[in-house]
């Protein structure tokens, strides 16, 4: 293989690309090194095994690829701003919507939500780390190296230009030969086992670990969400496990599931890929649907209405989730008989979300609203999330759907749902539960100018496109008919009225590390549950003594008895895992393999596989059983961070 | 994350560590069953898409297959006579009988590399029509799990000599086990819907 065949050459945005990798990463080394952090970097972050941390680096990592993600949003909205400049060509267009669609949904909106569950499912539980503290570690490397291999594509090899659903026979080797594809395959497959291991981690953490009295409809909403978020995990991650290694076998190995040749049959693909793709819809949507429900209860400051209707509703979906794959695909032919069955079961998923909704508009009537930044993002979700799924009704109407397929109408449905739903709980979210990682606030003022850009611009950029979609402006095309063009403009302007958004939101990042007031209580917002009972930032431990829990808003409880979770007559020595640098090592050997197997060089992929297969080895005789943190310590830090 | 140990009960879950890996154990075999269920729902409808490659009719044997299941089920037997011998305390016990399972595990490899060499003889291969890429994938799945499970049980049964039966142990071994009679529950699933349905078809 040249040189010039294995870096992406002639393009100047991918130059651009490349020089800017360059000077970051020359950027990070020299300062890593000039203020002497690097033993800092691996002994605090890259080795830990705390979930705090780990949830950390998630979120960073997920806003890292909110930014490439919306870049390539940009750089998409300029072309169809401006179709006569010769922006993007073809080719390129094509790169730029499939790693959109994918780092947003692979790499941004399930880590970001991931590092939330990550910082806060087990201090909401009263639990001190989760059940497999090495496998939390090993799942967020798998994701980041997942990611890392994925972005690498645009200047190494070249990037996936088959759509992010990836349909074959255009995704097998006939059609798209090289290793654009694989990097697609590759970089789900290694992300998806860390998310499988994260579903089934957190699982188990929140069967067996919660703080002693709290029984399951006892357990915060967030956390519920959680536990029905691992259920879908579990059940929909294996089946993109094994449709990613057919597809991966036929491209690489030359086997015959999804070609034109050897009787394959290339429409099982898309029933793979959608029988994991709906499910992951509801995984990124109900841990939203966890945060709003927080966020409104603290902030109307009643006990969230209809509890027992929320929980059961959210696992009404997370059954229905499995039981709608096809109406992704109406317009493939499976007939009008399975057609209006899965056209039936899809308008059914309305009714529990309909649930939810109304419960929302309970919690917050005859409230008294406060209207904080995180409250504003809840409050602007509810009427634009109702938008998106009164739409989504319409294309579950299958013969209707003819009409909408693949046009801008789905575009803008699927955004309207995703960004109302999953990105404003994530800003909401972040914004929620800042102080309990960070011990201070985010500026109020910057928050909510990030806010009034992001939600306008948003609705700015997609409202039109309902029309231009019904107009016939279909998706994935880089040229546009000049009837199609005022449209265009104004979603335009409004994808630039987000990004200032996002860019402002980022600044308050900064700019509050700098000027908030830094926390004193652990408890910012007055909140109901239990992590707000630790103090900020929270000790390595989580809890000194771990409360009782009976009471549904248990903290909301313990502060009306005036308890808190240190208790000195009760302090017992407290059992910690030990920091490893076995999942980050495991995990760079997998990317190596999976890296090699992109450009199919077998013997070094294979040996990359014996690394991994070796390090599993090292684990199984690790017999690390962690230390124990004495009562003294815990009584000084605890001290200290409570100021007693 | 507490340390105190239980008195009485299976040796392997008198520990809270225990007691979470084996939940987590079982969970991941749920996420498993969905793994091989989607192989065999691709397998049901690639069947008979065997293009010019020959039909499985044609080549799958009654006797070979009949051999495998014979050796993998009694392994499975004997995987149980394993933890028989765990919970009664005998370190010696349970090593033999793991090597049994294992013995008869490797035979059972054999016999697959075997026919898949055969099949490959007779003109069906992975690439030869999508019918044989889901037959060897299914198959294939679960012989690697045969062969990941048979190193995994190796690398126990060093630990078992070094150490003895501690909480630790107890429960790598019953997990172990746990994986091995649920690659037994697949097998039955390939032998009567792949091959029993394939010769008859």
């Amino acid at each position: 293989m040249k040189l010039d065949e294995f870096f992406v050459t002639g393009e100047p945005l991918v130059y651009g690309g490349m020089v800017s990798i360059v000077l970051v990463t020359s950027a990070v080394i020299f300062l890593l090194t000039y203020f002497k952090r690097w033993g800092w970097l691996w002994r605090e972050w890259l080795t830990t095994v705390d979930h705090k941390k780990i949830g950390i680096m998630y979120i960073l990592s997920a806003l890292a690829m909110l930014f490439r993600g919306g870049m390539d949003a940009m750089m998409m909205r300029i072309q169809l701003a401006f179709p006569n400049m010769n922006f993007l060509n073809a080719q390129h267009y094509d790169e730029i919507f499939t790693t959109h669609g994918t780092i947003m949904i692979i790499f941004m909106a399930m880590p970001f939500l991931i590092g939330l569950m990550n910082i806060i499912v087990p201090l909401q539980i009263g639990a001190r780390d989760f059940a497999f503290p090495f496998v939390n570690a090993l799942s967020f490397w798998s994701f980041f190296f997942g990611a890392m291999l994925f972005n690498i594509s645009f200047v190494i090899g070249g990037s996936p230009d088959a759509g992010w659903t990836s349909y074959t026979p255009l995704s097998g080797a006939a059609m798209s030969p090289g290793p654009g594809q694989n990097f697609y395959l590759m970089g789900l497959q290694l992300s998806g086992i860390g998310t499988l291991a994260t579903g089934i981690n957190l699982m188990v953490t929140i069967l067996k670990m919660r703080a002693p009295g709290m029984k399951l409809f006892k357990m915060p909403i967030f956390t519920w969400s959680t536990l029905v978020t691992c259920f879908i995990i579990i059940f929909a991650f294996p089946i993109l496990t094994v449709a990613l290694a057919l597809l991966t076998i036929d491209r690489i190995f030359g086997a015959q599931f999804f070609t034109v040749t050897g009787e394959g049959m290339p429409m099982m693909w898309a029933n793979l890929f959608w029988m994991w793709g709906h499910p992951e819809v509801y995984i990124v949507i109900l841990p939203a649907f966890g945060i709003f429900s927080e966020v409104i209860a603290t902030f109307a400051r009643k006990r969230l209405f209809g509890y027992h209707a929320m929980v059961w509703s959210m696992i009404l979906i997370a059954g229905l989730s499995f039981l709608v794959w096809v109406h992704h695909f109406f317009t493939m032919g499976a007939g009008a008989f399975v057609n209006s069955v899965f056209s039936v079961s899809t308008m059914l998923i309305a009714v529990p979300t309909g649930v939810k909704i109304f419960n929302w508009l309970a919690t917050l009537y005859k409230s008294k609203i406060e209207f904080t930044t995180p409250m504003m993002w809840s409050l602007a979700f509810i009427p634009s999330f109702v938008l998106g799924g009164v739409t989504g009704v319409m294309l579950g109407m299958a013969a209707a759907d003819y009409q909408f397929h693949n046009s801008y109408f789905l575009i803008a449905h699927f955004h309207y749902v995703l960004i109302a739903g999953t990105v404003f709980a994530c800003f909401a979210g972040l914004e929620y539960w800042y102080p309990k990682m960070f011990g201070h606030k985010l500026n109020e003022r910057f928050g909510k100018l990030a806010f009034w850009f992001f939600v306008i611009g948003f609705h700015v950029t997609f409202f039109p496109q309902y029309f231009v979609g019904l107009d016939g402006m279909p998706r994935r095309v880089f040229y546009i008919i000049p009837e199609w063009m005022p449209l265009n403009v104004i979603s335009t302007v409004g994808a630039f009225g987000m990004g200032i958004g996002f860019a402002i939101f980022v600044f308050n990042i900064y700019y509050s590390y700098r000027n908030s007031e830094r926390e004193k209580t652990g408890d910012s917002w007055d909140g109901r549950t239990l992590e707000w009972a630790t103090p900020t930032p929270v000790p390595f431990y989580n809890f000194a003594t771990v409360p009782h829990a009976d009471k549904y808003d248990a903290f909301l409880a313990m502060k009306k008895k005036g308890e808190t979770t240190f208790d000195e007559e009760k302090l017992k020595p407290i059992h910690m895992p030990s920091n490893t640098g076995q999942p980050i090592i495991m995990m760079a050997i997998a990317a190596f393999a999976s890296f090699a197997l992109i450009f199919e060089w077998i013997t070094l992929a294979v040996i990359g596989l014996v690394g991994v297969l070796i390090m599993m080895g090292i684990r199984s005789f690790d017999y690390d059983e962690g230390y124990h943190v004495e009562v003294d310590e815990i009584k000084r830090i605890e001290r200290e961070a409570r100021g007693l | 994350m507490s340390a105190h140990e239980m008195k009485s009960g299976p040796l392997e879950y008198r520990t809270q560590e225990g007691q979470l890996s084996i939940l987590g154990f079982w969970i991941f075999l749920a996420a498993e069953i969905v793994l091989f269920s989607t192989l065999f729902a691709t397998y049901a409808v690639l069947f008979g898409r065997t293009a010019d490659a020959p039909t499985p009719g044609e080549l799958f044997e009654i006797k070979t297959v009949l051999i495998m299941t014979f050796l993998l089920l009694t392994s499975s037997f004997t995987c149980g006579i394993a933890i028989h011998q765990m919970r009664r305390g005998s370190v010696k016990g349970l090593i033999t009988w793991l090597i049994i399972t294992l013995v008869l595990g490797i035979g059972f490899l054999g016999f697959e590399i075997y026919e898949f060499i055969h099949y490959a003889h007779e003109g069906a291969t992975l690439q030869s029509s999508a019918f044989w890429s889901a037959f060897f994938t299914l198959a294939g799945t679960h012989g690697l799990h045969v062969t990941l499970g048979i190193g995994w049980a190796v690398l126990l049964l060093i630990q078992l000599a070094k150490r003895g039966l501690t909480p630790v142990t107890s429960r790598k071994t019953f997990i172990i086990s746990l994986y091995w009679h649920f690659l037994d529950v697949v097998w039955i699933f390939i032998f009567t819907s792949v091959y029993l349905i394939g010769m008859v078809v």
